[in-house]
């Protein structure tokens, strides 16, 4: 069994507490990047890797720069160009990095389910970045802590998730956050893009209308994952039919309302230029957020009461020999 | 558990109002001097001790604040947090409006116990600025350092036993002044 406690891999994993705790562990450490000294010696000591299968900028910078202002040993490994290329097994690779002893490893993979395995397979605390279309947690943890800093509040705050939540990690954690810090959400998008069944497992609201938009203080835009759509299946006639009729403009937006978008964007597409670009984008943000909130989530892994800090080896060892 | 009352709210509000006057005698021109007090306690303590500066002077101390979470030294250690240095609190903001280049910094906490405390908060103010010199102002010291420090101004010496505790409690915080101090057994 994983002691999910130790890790940071699924939303539903956490609850109101943890968030609570991360997001204000965050908010101290807007003084640390703010200031001449970039940097504290929290982490000092510590070892962290980041293991990326998958291309990423702001996750995989971000990770890698908050463990340097926590003053860990960082080592970055991408799967191109590292021995993934010649054909190593995930296994095979973890349990290499596992002799080099880190403290925390932050992975990213395509396949659902491989920071889990991470987490059986090494002594580390792991955190997932993105596993497949499954969850990706770090980015609801700043997306909330966004919407507190830019509203006040989350209780109650109305979110519109648009597009093509059927291929988003991005919206499978920010649905289970959202609605654990008291947000009320409704999915908009095309009904090929929603995943059946998630009204019934999940209890969000569904508005197949692009005016659905029209009633919440935070449009949350996702990304049109092509890389995700596989050949043959129609998803969308077409990206422009897409962006006609549900590609978030500015005519569709209501003033006072705040867009949002976990990036790379597809200008255009999702959403139009003129809109990423507006006083209502907190899209940069969004960004900033992202240093400070994964600073904080290293910080906790290390310091959870009863969890955090240094794991035996051989309690660990014991217990993967056990399962 | 035994408990006994080192220090009532009369006698913290003296002992603060005698540590106000050493600061003053020993530093005649005020105009270098920053209150800087490590959370949580020592905060209000600080303005309780600029309070007492400025009635007697007229000259109003800056006071910051400093939080020592991410300076600790017992983060991520396979022996866990160690207590003495208090639990992991939710983290709060450093605050150091004034430039401390140059300036007297006066830190102010309730207890120094085994000086780990300090030696963290030593570390942030470094990290904000080249002061021209550190002091120390603690409500209660009750020895038992681990480190090589010591307090510049000391409200009351409390000898203790290693089992023992001593809780410092404060209106700003806690609904009510005293100094207390907790035994191990009844």
């Amino acid at each position: 069994m994983t002691d999910t406690r130790r890790h940071l891999l699924a939303m539903d994993d956490v609850g109101a507490d943890d968030i609570e705790r991360i997001l204000e562990t965050a908010a101290g450490f807007e003084d640390v990047v703010e200031r001449d000294v970039k940097k504290v010696p929290t982490l000092r000591g510590r070892t962290v890797v980041n293991l990326f299968y998958e291309s990423s900028t702001r996750t995989s910078a971000s990770f890698e720069l908050a463990a340097k202002r926590l003053s860990a040993d960082v080592v970055s490994v991408k799967a191109a160009g590292s021995s993934v290329d010649k054909g190593e097994s995930l296994k095979d690779t973890i349990s290499t990095l596992n002799a080099y002893r880190p403290n925390i490893i932050v992975i990213r993979h395509p396949q659902i389910g491989a920071a889990q395995l991470t987490a059986r397979w090494s002594d580390a605390h792991v955190v997932n970045a993105g596993d497949g279309k499954h969850q990706h947690p770090t980015q609801c943890l700043l997306d909330l802590y966004t919407i507190r800093k830019r509203l006040g509040r989350l209780d109650g705050v109305k979110v519109a998730i648009v597009g093509d939540v059927l291929h988003s990690r991005v919206a499978r954690s920010n649905i289970a956050g959202f609605q654990l810090m008291g947000l009320d959400v409704t999915l908009v998008g095309p009904p090929a893009l929603i995943p059946p069944g998630i009204a019934e497992a999940t209890g969000v609201r569904i508005a197949e209308d692009p005016a659905a938009i029209g009633d919440a203080d935070v449009v949350y835009v996702l990304r049109m994952q092509h890389e995700r759509m596989e050949p043959g299946q129609n998803h969308v006639p077409s990206l422009r039919e897409y962006a006609s009729v549900w590609g978030v403009t500015a005519r569709r937006l209501r003033p006072g309302q705040v867009v949002m978008h976990p990036g790379p964007m597809n200008r255009g597409v999702e959403i139009a230029p003129d809109v990423a670009d507006s006083s209502a984008s907190l899209i940069g943000e969004q960004v900033e957020a992202g240093l400070v909130v994964r600073m904080a989530v290293l910080y906790d892994l290390m310091t959870r009461p009863g969890v955090g800090g240094v794991i035996d080896l051989h309690e660990r060892t014991a217990e993967r020999g056990a399962a | 558990m035994s408990t006994r009352v080192l220090l009532d709210a009369d006698q913290i509000a003296r002992t603060l109002a005698r540590i106000g006057s050493e600061i003053v005698e020993r530093h005649p021109d005020l105009a270098q001097v920053q209150l800087v007090g490590i959370r949580s306690r020592g905060v209000p303590l600080a303005e309780r001790i600029r309070d007492r500066i400025r009635d007697t002077t007229g000259v109003e101390l800056p006071v910051g604040a400093v939080d020592i979470s991410f300076y600790r030294d017992d983060v991520g250690l396979r022996s866990g947090t160690d207590e003495r240095i208090g639990e992991h609190p939710v983290v709060g903001e450093t605050v150091l409006d004034a430039s401390i280049e140059g300036a007297v910094i006066v830190l102010v906490d309730d207890v120094l116990y085994t000086g780990r405390t300090v030696r963290a908060a030593i570390d942030a103010v470094f990290d904000y600025g080249r002061p021209a010199c550190i002091q120390l102002a603690v409500l209660a010291d009750r020895g038992h350092r681990e480190l090589p420090l010591r307090a510049d101004f000391v409200g009351k010496n409390l000898p203790t036993q290693l089992t023992e505790h001593v809780r410092v409690r404060l209106a700003e915080t806690d609904g009510v002044d005293e100094v207390v101090l907790i035994g191990a057994e009844a």
